[in-house]
């Protein structure tokens, strides 16, 4: 792990609320090297919003960063300039939302959009539609030249996923945020949009971090996983390791719970119990222990540190320390 | 066994241009039909899950079923009463007899109304004098897993689980015969939408109601269905048991539904996996002849043009295709 | 109802609001009892006063006393205010739900009938009712509640046209609900916040409508005292003295502000956003 593009270290968020210091995100490590995928999985409340809202400096005004560093190609994008921050943003870094028609504007044409995301390159408009039409080629929409002139909304969710994909990337960024890009579509759009970020990614170089809380598509997509529950990383390592081996007592019964899991036809379905904890009044000690049916005196008082359970896979837990 | 619910050639449209638009575009047919000459039973404790992606007339048909839309042709008969033809007392009646749980847990709580009002405003709305609403609230909040001290709040505060709680408290107060399940786990967490299967099951279980669900996710179909209906367009294209549609399934879209199934472990075990190309066509422009001929990746001339015959496997397995998978 | 008086306090400019409009109900209310004198009596000797102990905001030309005159004249203002407001709320509250809920030729008419009554400015129509009627409180609350019915109207029909889609809807059809009953516990609540800001923020309007109609001489007759009448009065003697201008200003603009304030205040607190802390 010597080349990291993205380097967050010791990262926390607080939002300001009117029942106090909620705490989304707790001292957050995180690693994506050079030309990988990285999944990110959790399920409500676990804070991938917010951590990917950090990244791209985009949290909300009652959001403060106590503590913290997000390294980005060597710099730290939380001491950048807003106006050096546009500019990674956009370039070297951008991001694919879950509904497409979020970053479309719906008033303006596709190629119209297309061309003017491109303002920083001094070239000419031709060339630049060019390059539009090539990319809208290499998302697989097929004749880009005529697609050009569409309206966002005479496109199908599909097709607008596509769009919002190629303008991710016309600018060959070295990172690309997603952001369950897929949960807005059929199963039968979703292994094709999945295939075509796997392509894009290869022939672009570029990383991935991809957030999602669909365990198979996760599965599917990812070089490596990063399980996060209530603001914190409890466990990570290689989708292989996550999925057949998993370690923390959370990733188990998140893994048991999904019915995919269950080879044999069976009416009771298993569940996680109880809640997440309340993120505004935290006791310490591990984050899971009050849904935890293994939990130990020891989990009450003492945040666990990281373990490494196998190669490169670990967990933040008491009952892995050896 | 008996049916509790008999669909029969049912046929649902949505009109696209108003008479007037239509007239002056010339246009003969100025509707589309979102669900197609679609036939099904539900026997009495029974639970049937339909399964297809986005506009294939899921919703459309859950709706007509409850009697919310109006059918064009065919027929719908609950407990041997035809619901197409009925005198508003008698709609009152089957009102009772059915109810609705929604894909949209929290929207479909009226914003004002307290928990407590929204599961027993039943028994208001069919004048059950007798009840006491205030023990009936706590009996059917019990049923569910909820606190009783939850009925003073309001839709707004609830988490999602809790609102597709009250949603399933709501659909059991007036002991229904049917119960339709709209997408009863979209929106919720992997770790909770188990809670909510199993209490499906539970009620099923307990009170010999029938379930009729639809939903896109095919890995709790496996484990809650009884019999499996997949749409299409409009049309079912495969209907039978839902261990022998999972385990070999005969036409192609439904093979391909499985395989677009992603799950973290070792493929299931279809040989085949098929990926699709392109889109769901639109309702207003369908294919000729097989209307999955265009996304089909085994279609040959024959299914361009003509229309598929009905076969049938194992004496329930219906499907219409051309080329049925072995 | 306790916290929501209690939001508002929190909050500098609706308590302010809250405060003038209070001070105005209880003296428009009070005024037989605060009145100093009789607001129609004339005494001749005392005309065109400066304030003083007796008179504290001075007498007009016919040396009736100011401040009293003001005070039956808040008791005009606040009738004309409430009884239009709510007239012109019932009928619009009425008309939008049945524009809104019904089929879609009712809709169209009763949209047209609203767009008629909205291309005549209301000045003309008070000038023509005036004119057939005769100068009267009556024909002031009858032309104005006419006038605002659209806009309530309007509002009330949108607001049924969005709610009447939504799930929560469909779900009480689905439970046998009737009409009446969709319309009454789920529809009309959903609406009634919005419309009752739009209404409190509507009053000072009203009231200047009034006011600006009394001036014209085609509201409240003489002698019977208005904010408009004491304007107008002292309009022709503005070069003698100020007082009478004065006098009839100073609860205008206060009345204003007051509603106004609180109106604005009551719209942030019922914001769906805000709500959730109530």
């Amino acid at each position: 792990m010597s080349d990291n593009i993205l380097k967050i270290r010791d990262l926390s968020v607080n939002y300001q609320t009117d029942r106090g210091k909620l705490k989304a995100l707790r001292n957050i490590d995180l690693d994506i090297s050079r030309g990988s995928i990285v999944g990110v999985v959790g399920e409500s409340g676990c804070g991938k919003s917010t951590l990917i809202t950090s990244i791209i400096r985009q949290l909300d005004a009652n959001a403060d960063i106590p503590n913290g560093s997000i390294e980005f190609e060597k710099q730290d994008l939380l001491k950048l300039s807003l106006d050096k921050m546009r500019n990674i943003s956009g370039t070297q870094l951008s991001i694919v939302f879950q509904d497409p028609m979020s970053t479309l504007n719906p008033v303006l044409s596709i190629g119209r959009q297309m061309i003017d995301i491109q303002y920083r390159d001094k070239t000419s408009k031709k060339i630049k539609k060019q390059r539009s039409i090539d990319m809208l080629n290499k998302v697989g929409i097929p004749d880009p030249q005529s697609q050009l002139k569409q309206y966002p909304h005479e496109l199908s969710g599909g097709m607008q996923q596509r769009v919002s994909i190629a303008m991710a990337l016309q600018a060959g960024p070295s990172l690309l945020i997603a952001d369950e890009p897929t949960t807005a579509l059929d199963a039968t759009l979703e292994v094709q949009i999945l295939k075509l970020l796997k392509e894009l990614q290869v022939e672009m170089g570029c990383s991935i971090l991809f957030v999602s809380h669909h365990l198979g598509v996760i599965a599917e997509l990812c070089d490596h996983v990063i399980v996060m529950y209530a603001g914190e990383i409890v466990e990570q390592g290689s989708t292989y390791e996550i999925f057949n081996n998993p370690a923390h007592p959370y990733t188990v019964k998140l893994l048991e719970c999904d019915p995919a899991s269950i080879s044999k036809k069976q009416r009771l379905l298993p569940s996680i119990p109880g809640e997440i904890p309340d993120l505004t009044n935290l006791s310490g000690g591990c984050i899971f222990k009050n849904r935890c049916d293994q939990s130990i005196d020891r989990c009450d008082k003492q945040t666990p540190k990281w373990n490494e359970f196998s190669n490169n896979h670990y967990v933040s837990c008491h009952l892995i320390e050896s | 066994m008996n049916n509790i619910l008999s669909i029969k050639n049912l046929r649902v449209r949505f009109r696209t241009k108003s008479p007037f638009q239509a007239m002056l575009q010339k246009i003969d047919d100025p509707f589309i039909d979102a669900v197609r000459k679609v036939s099904l039973d539900i026997k009495q404790g029974e639970t049937f899950t339909l399964v297809g992606e986005s506009g294939s007339g899921k919703s459309t048909l859950a709706l007509a079923t409850a009697g919310l839309l109006t059918a064009k042709e065919g027929q719908i008969k609950f407990m041997n009463e035809d619901v197409t033809n009925m005198t508003p007392s008698q709609i009152m009646a089957y009102r009772k007899k059915i109810s609705f749980i929604w894909q949209n847990s929290i929207g479909s709580l009226s914003p004002r109304m307290s928990v407590g009002s929204l599961i027993t405003e039943g028994y208001k709305i069919h004048n059950l004098k007798d009840r006491d609403l205030k023990m009936e609230a706590d009996r059917l909040l019990k049923l569910v897993g909820l606190p009783t001290n939850i009925k003073e709040r309001y839709a707004h505060e609830l988490s999602g689980g809790q609102a597709r709680r009250v949603g399933v408290a709501r659909a059991i107060a007036l002991d229904p015969k049917l119960i339709i399940a709209d997408e009863p786990t979209a929106g919720l967490d992997v770790s909770v939408q188990g809670e909510i299967l199993n209490l499906l099951n539970k009620l099923r279980d307990d009170l010999g109601v029938s379930l009729f669900v639809i939903t896109h996710n095919l890995n709790i179909v496996r484990h809650i269905s009884d019999r499996t209906a997949v749409m299409y367009l409009g049309r079912f294209v495969e209907q039978g048991q839902t261990d022998d549609i999972f385990a070999k399934p005969r036409h192609p879209y439904t093979l391909a539904l499985l395989s677009a199934n992603l799950t973290p472990y070792q493929k299931t075990s279809l040989e085949n996996r098929i990926e699709l190309t392109g889109e769901v066509p639109s309702l207003m422009d369908r294919p000729n002849g097989c209307e999955f001929h265009t996304r089909c990746p085994f279609s040959s001339k024959h299914c361009d043009n003509e229309f598929p015959p009905i076969h049938t496997f194992n004496n329930h397995q219906i499907l219409t295709c051309h080329y049925p998978l072995n | 109802m306790k916290g929501v008086i209690k939001k508002i306090s929190s909050d500098p400019l609706g308590l302010i609001g809250l405060c003038l409009v209070t001070l105005m109900v209880i003296s428009a209310l009070g005024a037989p009892i605060f009145a100093p004198y009789d607001p129609i009596q004339l005494n001749i000797m005392e005309r065109l006063q400066g304030p003083s102990v007796n008179h504290l905001l001075g007498t007009d030309q016919l040396g009736r006393d100011l401040f009293s005159r003001v005070l039956f004249g808040g008791q005009v203002a606040l009738k004309v205010a409430f009884l239009t407001i709510g007239l012109a709320l019932i009928v619009g509250i009425v008309l939008g739900l049945i524009a809104g809920y019904g089929p879609a030729w009712l809709d169209n008419s009763i949209m047209l009938l609203f767009d008629t009554i909205r291309s005549v400015p209301t000045i003309m129509l008070a000038l023509a009712a005036v004119t057939v009627v005769g100068p009267s409180i009556t024909t002031v609350i009858f032309v104005v509640a006419v006038s605002s019915i659209p806009n309530y109207g309007r509002i009330v029909r949108t607001q049924t046209l969005t709610i009447k889609s939504k799930d929560f809807v469909k779900a009480e059809k689905l439970m046998g609900a009737s009409l009446l009953r969709i319309l009454s516990i789920h529809l009309l609540p959903n609406i009634l916040g919005p419309l009752l800001i739009l209404a409190s923020m509507d009053i000072p309007t009203v009231i200047a409508l009034e006011a600006g109609l009394s001036f014209l001489g085609m509201g409240v007759k003489p002698p019977t005292p208005s904010w408009g009448s004491i304007l107008n009065d002292g309009f022709s003697l503005i070069r003698n003295t100020p007082w009478p201008i004065i006098a009839g200003s100073i609860p205008l603009v206060l009345a204003t502000l007051g509603f106004t304030f609180l109106g604005e205040s009551l719209r942030d607190l019922l914001d769906p956003k805000l709500r959730k802390l109530l």
